[in-house]
């Protein structure tokens, strides 16, 4: 009854692309939830009748299209629609906007500094070059530098030669995106402060990092390599909310003969002589497998759910050393209308996109200061959506659903846990910010979901509400996500592997981390592989 | 005033004055010698208007025929390979014609606006042709491409827009469909019909409403992300869809000028569309002659591997060219990389795998790539809110 070929632990995205592709391959497999529904961080909720919130993740863009299609998920009902604009605000009352035009988009720029808008398409190339050095390595296992077999020697040869082929100059650029500030990358080509914290936004978005920091590059650029039908940096929504993703993987998964568990919390990973067994549920139900799949993060699949005595010593002490730092928290607001923002005609397309109102370095810096004196930040770096404006399933018509991601908030308030107070602090900076630039939208709220990384670890079980996972600095990045050495998605112990974001090539929804996976499985299982490969990135 | 004569080249719609206004990025077309925009704003967002909300588009320039008398319906049936008898009042029917040889000379809609009265929707000038055929009916030919103001209104919140627009009832309209109504005094009707495959709705009224159509449409479709969309857009819907388009799919018969270049409804995948079982029609002979022989050709609906558009591609079994695209697209709903091809017989069967020769260029360098594909035996996108009734929520 309860015997299956393998046990995937986590109903969000990547467990359910993990076990879609294990039984496509054939296996039995079961997908274990905790929550009483699927998704994890990729959910929709209707916490307001009528309103649908995308709680967590809240835009699609690396979702990776070959997983897509090779699991047909468009015809179990995904949609992902791109969205256009965007904005920055500023406090003198102007905006910087967002078009997909790129002459109107450079005469916006121009407005601020023409000739940072003509150094635009330097930084736009630039920064693809480095995009395309990454992209082909996402549906791939990270190669192992220190390891001698063929496939990662193989690999490593490939690796090194696009990378000494960009030329000194590119070879320079690369070293310092994977170990430098977004800040002083922007400097190098802008001079207007608002268009660098607008781009800026990016590299710091889900890192418990400031715009400063070195590191924060990458994070930019991991946002950035995504695409929407090839239009890469493109973002969307998924229609219905990204719960929609879930849905749609979860159905795929159910076509290939997989069951989902909900309201199953697992206790613990079940080790026999070496080899895992199966899991034992809280309530005491066990579900016997040999080849058990975590989608959980690294910091609960190894100090959490696995016996430490079933550990090796390094693999505990690398978990608990593990960079998982929350930084962010998020409100879901319903809207009786469309708020109005200064100086913007409430028809511009520019409100379909991300909207934001820090127009400067030094203010995203000094809201990251306040998270390293271990507090939420008292002018927060905001990513705003209206998806209502774009997906006419989120909110009833005329009505609208605003997703407000925030930075910074910290997974301890100066040490101890946050209380209710807090949170109503953390939640009236982030009104109040909105506030100065909308007269209208206090008197819009009908409802505000507030999460602080409490929350977000409470409902979710993201370690500190960190919604990558780990951080997505180079020393957790590819060969080292999650620990040098278990960076191939197999545990230390047999026929025990990891699927979650917190492996290659990490978070943002991409399902690849599950997709990787599978393949690594099937591999050892010695089943035919059924893990598309990348399309060629030319 | 020592201005030179300046002739209009380029007709303005019914809708001009409106399109003008909304066209953002002044992409400008010519079908029909009207004005008409490739493009308002974003090609994808107006792709996806029509999969996700409403999308508008100009058809006013479609050519349009009314054909009335005691014989229309017989008429019709010697023109067209389908079996117009069938078709009920108030109903639309889709059509292909052809000349003796069985030679597809156009293809378009069929209209059944009463017992005796039909307008034929074509995509070619088919004044001449019309006329050529009368001989020997009783029926009255005339060309009102000018007195009718079309708007295709598609996409999933389509049905609803059109419900606040006074179209009463309009869920409980059928696939293929007509329905009228009043708007401001004056004659509307809607179809439910277009060249998206998703659930949408034509509307036709006289050129003085026009201007007032489009404002109380977008209007009250405000809340229900109403966009105007453009050719482009509407380009990539069709081909996710399955539809062919004249001149692009095939070229219509009387303009071809070499041998063996025209095609016949089974060569292009529409033998649904012929009708044996009525004793005479345009190309009966012929095609009964080419069924019997076999054609030379097949339409072929391909699933192409990878991600490049496989445009203007040779298609290949083994070491042989067999084939050539017509038509092909990345799909963004369905996510998957599309083709139509016309493949020499026996070739190309649902299931036969074949390989198409993509190039492509990136910054000046061209790359050949050899892709895998396979005949599928429809298209990948086919929602069932396009055939449901009543027409679903959205």
């Amino acid at each position: 009854m309860n015997q299956y070929d393998a046990i995937v632990i986590g109903a969000g995205h990547n467990g359910l692309t993990n076990g879609a592709y294990l039984a496509k391959a054939g296996l039995k497999v079961a997908v274990l939830e905790r929550n009483p529904y699927i998704g994890g961080a990729t959910v929709s909720r209707e916490l307001h009748k009528g309103w649908y919130y995308s709680n967590c993740s809240y835009v699609a863009s690396l979702l990776r299209p070959e997983i897509t299609r090779d699991l047909e998920l468009p015809r179990h009902g995904l949609q992902v629609v791109p969205f256009g604009g965007g904005a920055t605000f500023m406090r003198n009352g102007d905006h910087l906007g967002s078009y997909s035009d790129h002459d109107r988009h450079y005469r916006e720029i121009a407005r601020h500094s023409k000739r940072d808008a003509n150094a635009y398409d330097r930084y736009v190339s630039d920064t693809s070059r480095q995009t395309k050095l990454i992209r082909p390595y996402l549906l791939k296992t990270a190669p192992d530098p220190t390891s001698l077999k063929p496939r990662d020697l193989r690999d490593l040869v490939d690796f090194a030669r696009s990378f000494t082929s960009m030329g000194e100059e590119g070879l320079l650029d690369t070293i310092k995106f994977w170990t430098g500030s977004v800040g002083d990358y922007l400097n190098e080509y802008f001079e207007t402060d608002v268009l660098k914290a607008h781009l800026a936004g990016s590299g710091i978005i889900g890192t418990a990092l400031g715009v400063y920091s070195p590191g924060t590059a990458y994070v930019l650029l991991h946002h950035y390599m995504g695409d929407v039908d090839g239009n890469v940096g493109a973002w969307g929504f998924a229609r219905g909310g990204m719960g929609a993703i879930a849905d749609a993987l979860s159905k795929a998964f159910q076509s290939y003969g997989g069951d989902v568990i909900c309201d199953a919390n697992v206790d613990e990973i079940i080790v026999r002589d070496g080899q895992a067994k199966g899991v034992a549920l809280k309530d005491g139900t066990e579900y016997h497998a040999d080849i058990v799949v975590s989608n959980l993060d690294p910091k609960r699949t190894f100090l959490d759910i696995t016996n430490p005595k079933d550990l090796p010593e390094d693999v505990l002490q690398k978990a608990r050393n593990f960079k998982i730092r929350g930084s962010s928290g998020k409100l879901n607001i319903a809207l009786d209308g469309l708020p109005i923002f200064n100086g913007l005609d409430p028809r511009s397309r520019l409100m379909a996109g991300d909207l934001h109102f820090s127009d400067s370095l030094e203010r995203q810096e000094r809201a990251y200061d306040d998270w390293k004196n271990g507090t939420w930040s008292k002018d927060p770096y905001l990513d705003m959506m209206i998806p209502s404006l774009t997906d006419p399933t989120m909110a009833p018509p005329g009505k609208h659903m605003m997703s407000v991601f925030v930075q910074y908030a910290p997974p301890k308030i100066e040490g101890r846990d946050w209380t209710d107070e807090d949170k109503d602090g953390f939640e009236k900076s982030v009104l109040d910010q909105i506030s100065n630039y909308s007269p209208n939208f206090r008197d819009l709220i009908l409802h505000c979901e507030t999460r602080t990384p409490r929350e977000i670890e409470a409902e979710v079980g993201l370690t500190e509400g960190n919604i990558f996972m780990g951080e997505l600095t180079f020393d957790q990045l590819l060969f080292n996500r999650p620990f040098p050495g278990y960076a191939q998605y197999r545990g230390p112990i047999k026929g025990m592997y990891m699927c979650s974001s917190g492996t290659h090539p990490g978070g943002g929804v991409m399902a690849a981390p599950g997709a990787n996976a599978a393949r690594e499985i099937l591999m050892d299982l010695k089943r035919p592989n059924t893990v598309p490969g990348g399309y060629a990135d030319d | 005033m020592n201005a030179p004569q300046r002739d209009t080249m380029l007709l303005p719609t019914p809708f001009h004055s409106r399109v003008e206004a909304m066209c953002e990025l002044n992409d400008w077309g010519n079908w029909m010698g009207y004005t008409t925009p490739n493009a308002y704003f974003d090609v994808e967002l107006e792709y996806f208007a029509i999969r996700s909300t409403t999308g508008v588009f100009d058809l006013s320039p479609m050519n349009k025929y009314r054909i009335t008398g005691p014989d229309a319906e017989a008429f019709l049936n010697r023109m067209v390979t389908r079996n117009v008898s069938k078709l009920g009042v108030n109903r639309v029917g889709y059509a292909v014609w052809c000349n003796d040889a069985g030679e597809v000379m156009d293809d378009g809609t069929i209209f059944r606006l009463g017992e005796q009265d039909f307008r034929l929707c074509s995509y070619q000038r088919a004044d001449d042709w019309l006329h050529w055929c009368t001989l020997g009916f009783d029926v009255t030919i005339s060309n009102e491409s000018e007195d009718i103001a079309g708007l295709a209104v598609q996409g999933p919140t389509s049905c609803t827009v059109l419900k606040l627009l006074g179209c009463t009832d309009l869920d409980q309209l059928k696939p293929f469909g007509i329905a009228h109504f009043t708007f401001e005094g004056a004659p509307m009707m809607v179809s439910r019909t277009g060249f998206t495959g998703d659930l949408g709705y034509e509307v036709w009224v006289a050129p003085a409403q026009a201007e007032a159509l489009w404002d109380q449409l977008f209007e009250l479709g405000r809340d229900y992300l109403i966009k105007p969309i453009g050719s482009y857009a509407l380009d990539i819907a069709r081909i996710e869809a399955g539809f062919l388009q004249a001149h692009v799919d095939f070229v219509p018969s009387e303009e071809v000028v070499r041998n063996g270049r025209t095609r016949s409804p089974f060569e292009l995948g529409l033998e649904w569309l012929v009708d044996f079982s009525k004793p005479l029609f345009n190309g009966r002979a012929a095609l009964l002659a080419e069924k019997a022989r076999g054609s030379r050709y097949r339409f072929a609906m391909l699933d192409i591997e990878g991600n490049k558009p496989a445009e203007h591609s040779f298609i290949m079994k083994g070491d042989k060219v067999v084939g050539t695209v017509t038509s092909a697209a990345w799909c963004p709903t369905v996510k998957s990389n599309l083709a139509y091809a016309q493949i020499e017989m026996p070739h190309g069967a649902v299931g036969d795998q074949l390989t198409a020769e993509i190039y492509y260029q990136r910054e000046l360098h061209w790359t050949r790539l050899m892709a895998p594909c396979k005949v599928i035996d429809g298209p990948l996108f086919n929602p069932k809110r396009r055939r449901q009734t009543p027409a679903p929520p959205f």
